[in-house]
């Protein structure tokens, strides 16, 4: 396995949903690739340091990463606080967060050092919306779900903003998926996880996933008590594992 | 937890940031996992100005069971409170009574 310690980070401003002008953070390995790509899909808590840094290692393992600010049209402030202020506006369309993404993908496939081969990674919320543009576009080539809440809906919780159950989409998924998932979670709890994955069974969709015991929701964020290190580098593992496998 | 246990409720008053007291607009009450209290999933509260910017926000990570002590309080105060203005502003006081209150 080849590390890249030597990498460029910077900002830069990509035209998402709606033309709407974004910030995302990207991160490029040192050389002159080809390197496959990763775009990151943030979770909840916002572009947050957990996801800015995540988009680092991925560099450091060899990919062209980027992580789009989804929540910049709620304004500048602390990912907290803009977090904050997107639960009081009652969360971010999908489509939007579908359409900001879509930009993400055709920047890291308009890089010279791009091999042509793109993979998609979020958890939480972005673990859902991940899943769910896997199954509404066709230009990723591996997706990878980490705990991705409400991926099972029940009609009473869809509205405008979330109108659609992302589950029921799966006969539309565009490519292989891995799903990384805590038993002791609650959102999505075992029995939603099961439900996740006899739909994708019964679609003869390719996936693969991997259930810790022992983890709860968020189990990779090191910051928080719900960290668990032996499950989070087993899960990290098999997430390298699974793009070097699509993404080569 | 990644849930959609939010409540979002307009609100008029004021909290306090740093030295500096701002007005709201919103209260927004959620069961989440925390993002700063060493703790699993809470209550949330955040109190906002949805018209000022995002740090204009005053906002708290309880435990379920410290969240369950502070909705009791607030009860038995608002009862108390509620008793006090019907009987000292409300329309059975006599009017020296509304006067002094």
């Amino acid at each position: 396995m080849s590390f890249y310690r030597g990498m460029t980070c910077t900002n830069v401003a990509i035209a998402g949903d709606g033309g709407d002008p974004i910030t995302a953070y990207v991160a490029k390995p040192e050389g002159p690739g080809p390197f496959p790509a990763v775009v990151l899909v943030h979770h909840l808590p916002g572009w947050s340091e957990f996801y800015i840094e995540t988009t680092r290692r991925f560099a450091h393992h060899g990919y062209i990463a980027i992580c789009a600010n989804l929540y910049e049209r709620s304004g500048p402030g602390t990912p907290d606080d803009v977090a904050a202020r997107v639960r009081a506006e009652g969360g971010v369309p999908d489509a939007q967060v579908i359409g900001d993404t879509e930009a993400a993908v055709k920047w890291a496939r308009s890089q010279p050092e791009h091999n042509g081969k793109v993979a998609l990674f979020g958890s939480c919320s972005g673990g859902r919306h991940a899943f769910l543009y896997a199954c509404q576009k066709h230009d990723v080539d591996a997706c990878a779900e980490l705990w991705g809440g409400r991926v099972v809906m029940a009609p009473e919780d869809l509205n405008a903003k979330t109108p659609v159950s992302p589950i029921t989409l799966t006969t539309d998924l565009s490519c292989p998926l891995i799903g990384i998932f805590g038993n002791e979670d609650r959102a999505p709890s075992p029995e939603q996880v099961n439900q996740h994955e006899a739909e994708l069974k019964k679609c003869g969709k390719a996936y693969e996933f991997h259930r810790y015991d022992g983890a709860g929701h968020g189990f990779f964020y090191w910051h928080r008590p719900m960290y668990r290190p032996e499950q989070t580098m087993d899960a990290w593992s098999k997430i390298f594992a699974f793009f070097g496998k699509h993404l080569s | 937890m990644c849930t959609s246990i939010v409540e979002i409720v307009p609100v008029e008053g004021m909290a306090k940031r740093g030295d500096a007291w701002f007005a709201l607009t919103q209260a927004v009450v959620a069961y989440d996992h925390a993002r700063h209290a060493p703790l699993a999933d809470v209550i949330t509260l955040d109190f906002v100005n949805a018209r000022l910017d995002a740090g204009a926000r005053a906002g708290v990570e309880l435990t379920l069971e410290t969240a369950k002590a502070l909705h009791a309080a607030l009860g038995r105060a608002i009862a108390e409170a509620e008793f006090e203005e019907a009987e000292v502003r409300g329309k059975g006081a006599t009017p020296g009574l509304v006067r002094a209150a």
